[in-house]
């Protein structure tokens, strides 16, 4: 089995059978990832390369990781280190890659739309790590392939994603696969931070923090860009807090026994109290447990198709 | 040299629609009517007939909304390619926006546009000045100066002038000059950071929107002060159907107030932007299917009195960048006539409206002496075939740029043959 399509830059595209194959090979991939030797040959030979415009830790290292337990080489290249500083665009940057004979370019870009950019200019599969305020493809699957050890199935599951919609690439992604996949979402935060028709979505909106957690199965929580105040988003950050974070009075609001998640990384105190983050229902290192195995999938699957 | 148009049909807006021959002698419309050979040979000896059975003659449309880059981004357009391209699309007469580096704020800038223009000699230049000085919305230009250089009309175009008493006191000067004010209607804090009509599509792609209350706050306010201080207001590219509302409104109760549409504003929608289609972004941005609508009906009721270009050519290396740093702006000239005509076939408009609103109402927008085939008139025409069809190849345009979203694109109504001041300066292949 493999994916029809070159490259994973959105999850608008995929179908749910699609999103399943992806869940699917992670569960194999999740079990190597246990194993002493944590190393398969699946990608011996391919070369993957990290092309990251924008900072990030979390992201690039797992798919390292993934890359490396596949046996792929990888190359981690960043714009402080690039010719992109001395003004090449992003795609002959990329084509300058790609001649290189890399198979597996992986971006992340703070332009909404870059990853689809350079697919449409590059013969290599591209994976979408987020690029701007779009989506955060990958992010998405390793938040359903978390969900799914807990709810084998997602219809019937209520999701609950909290706080600034408009500006999240990981809301964005994770309203696509969750509403493909038949659970209902509720996407929470002031009218400030939801965009305009998200409704048409199929996700519900809500303003009222404590109404919109009543039943919910998952509590997935954004991490608030502490740089948009003063952007008139919302007064303070203590306002906000109090309206929109995540307290365990407001855990006790949902269904019993219901996950806590967060892409990372998370503001303490801000968008969840630590005393949450950190507590038995809180599945945020699962989460980045689950990033690793996901994103082999990914590449894996990607590897096959082309 | 005297030229004689024969068989066609001659359209000059509010005077004729019919057959008829148009007589040219010395630069000038001679004559239009019948059986104008015999005299013209008569007095003259050699006549150069053209032959227009079937087809279209008009006048030279008008375009008050062009941007050729000349002084400053001349790899991107020039006062003489610019020109090319609007007489290979039917235009005579432009109006060239200031926003060139240095701005039009001066008489130098405008007699170098001016003298551009002469040596390139396909179509007639009207330079539009700026409001302020170097576009930046805070001391007047020199306005009197630009109105003696030759320009026709004010403008801080796509850098709008938010401080509201400024704009207040450019109206009121340019009245000492009956020179028409035009502002791009744009509310620079609720646009800020947006690169495309905020609605569903950009709510999909997760680009940062342009609400439509962005360009209906500052046409409110321009018609607020417009009615305030008596000056002639011309807003520009109308793309939203708020904007509509009030002109109509706006003259409805005497303000004297023009609008202008650009044909990409009533042909495509927000949704061409899918896939970060660069050649789809544009200031205003394409709206939403209720707002095209609005544009249409306002065409249609003659509330928009002029349909203008905005041809804001870009280099390829330009537009090839991620969506929301790529510049805005298309390429328009070569693609309005068809565009236009596609209102006609649709039904929206009629053929001599679709003809005013390229001709006579521009003309009368900016009191320029063109845009009619009255005697004496300068001999500023176009032959056109209405029922030709033709695919959009932008390689094949006359503009240095290419950046247009109708490539591809299967349209009827081909620009034949242009004249300028009697002049052919462009004949199809």
């Amino acid at each position: 089995m493999s994916l029809k399509q070159k490259d994973l830059t959105t999850i608008a595209t995929l179908t749910p059978d699609e999103i399943m194959l992806i869940l699917e090979t992670a569960d194999s991939f999740k079990e190597v990832s246990g194993r002493e030797i944590k190393k398969v040959p699946a990608l011996r030979g391919k070369t993957v390369v990290n092309f990251f415009f924008e900072p990030s830790t979390r992201t690039r290292t797992s798919f390292e990781l993934a890359a490396k337990r596949l046996s792929a080489d990888v190359i981690n290249f960043s714009p402080s280190s690039s010719s992109v500083v001395k003004g090449e665009t992003l795609l002959d940057t990329a084509r300058n890659i790609e001649a290189m004979q890399a198979d597996i370019i992986v971006l992340r870009h703070q332009a909404a739309g870059a990853a689809e950019t350079l697919a449409r200019g590059v013969k290599s599969s591209v994976i979408n790590a987020g690029d701007g305020w779009h989506e955060h493809p990958t992010q998405a699957l390793l938040d359903l392939f978390t969900m799914r050890e807990k709810h084998p199935t997602f219809k019937g599951l209520t999701v609950a994603i909290v706080g600034d919609i408009a500006h999240s690439r990981v809301a964005r992604s994770n309203i696509y696969a969750l509403t493909k996949m038949g659970a209902e979402v509720r996407a929470v935060g002031p009218p400030t931070m939801i965009p305009a028709f998200l409704d048409r979505l199929g996700a519900t909106v809500h303003y009222d923090m404590d109404e919109a957690l009543r039943g919910v199965d998952v509590i997935m929580m954004l991490r608030l860009q502490l740089e948009r105040q003063g952007r008139a988003l919302f007064p303070t950050i203590r306002e906000y807090s109090r309206l929109y974070g995540l307290t365990a009075d407001r855990v006790r609001l949902a269904n019993a026994g219901a996950m806590i998640m967060h892409p990372g990384p998370i503001n303490r105190g801000v968008e969840i109290a630590p005393d949450v983050a950190d507590s038995f229902s809180s599945v945020i290192l699962d989460q980045v447990t689950n990033g690793v195995a996901v994103r082999m999938a990914v590449l894996y699957l990607l590897a096959g198709a082309n | 040299m005297t030229i004689l148009i024969t068989g066609g049909r001659v359209i000059d807006p509010g005077r004729l629609d019919g057959p008829a021959e148009v007589l040219i002698e010395n630069g000038k419309v001679a004559a239009v009517g019948q059986n104008l050979l015999a005299a013209a040979s008569r007095d003259k000896g050699s006549v150069t007939v053209v032959d227009a059975t079937g087809k279209l003659v008009l006048p030279g449309f008008v375009d008050l909304h062009v941007h050729f880059r000349e002084p400053g981004f001349e790899y991107k357009e020039t006062i003489a390619t610019g020109g090319a391209s609007a007489v290979a699309g039917g235009f005579t007469s432009v109006c060239c926006m200031p926003n060139t580096n240095p701005v039009n704020d001066s008489q130098s800038v405008t007699e170098f546009m001016l003298e551009k223009a002469r040596a390139a000699g396909n179509c007639s230049v009207f330079p539009v000045g700026a409001i302020t000085k170097g576009s930046e919305g805070k001391e007047l230009a020199e306005i009197g100066d630009l109105r003696r250089a030759g320009c026709v009309a004010i403008s801080d175009d796509g850098r709008p002038v938010m401080n509201s008493m400024v704009m207040r006191r450019a109206m009121e000067y340019a009245l000492a000059f009956d020179m028409p004010v035009i502002d791009h209607c744009e509310d620079l804090h609720l646009s800020e950071g947006g690169c495309m009509n905020e609605g569903l599509v950009s709510t999909e792609l997760g680009l940062a929107g342009i609400p439509a209350a962005a360009e209906d706050v500052m046409v409110a306010r321009n018609i607020a002060l417009a009615e305030l201080t008596g000056a002639r207001l011309h807003l520009a590219h109308v793309s939203t159907a708020g904007s509509v509302r009030m002109v109509r409104e706006a003259k409805a109760r005497g303000i004297r107030v023009t609008a202008e549409a650009c044909p990409h504003h009533f042909s495509l929608t927000e949704e061409a932007v899918r896939g970060f289609n660069t050649l789809a972004k544009m200031n205003p941005p394409l709206r939403a299917w209720q707002d095209v609508q609005a544009i249409k009906e306002g065409l249609a009721d003659g509330t928009i009195d002029v349909i203008a270009t905005d041809h804001a050519p870009h280099a390829g290396q330009d537009k090839q960048r991620e969506f929301s740093d790529a510049p805005f702006g298309i390429v328009g000239l070569e693609t309005a006539l068809p565009l236009t005509l596609a209102l006609v076939e649709e039904g929206v408009l009629t053929l001599a409206q679709a003809v005013a609103k390229l001709t006579s109402e521009p003309a009368k927008a900016f009191s320029l002496a063109k845009g009619s085939l009255a005697p004496g008139a300068d001999a500023d025409l176009v032959i056109v075939d209405q029922q030709q069809g033709w695919e959009v190849d932008p390689s094949r345009f006359r503009s240095k740029s290419k950046n247009t979203p109708f490539a591809g694109w299967k349209v009827k109504g081909l620009v034949l043959r242009t004249f300028v001041a009697g002049r052919v300066v462009y004949e199809s292949a």
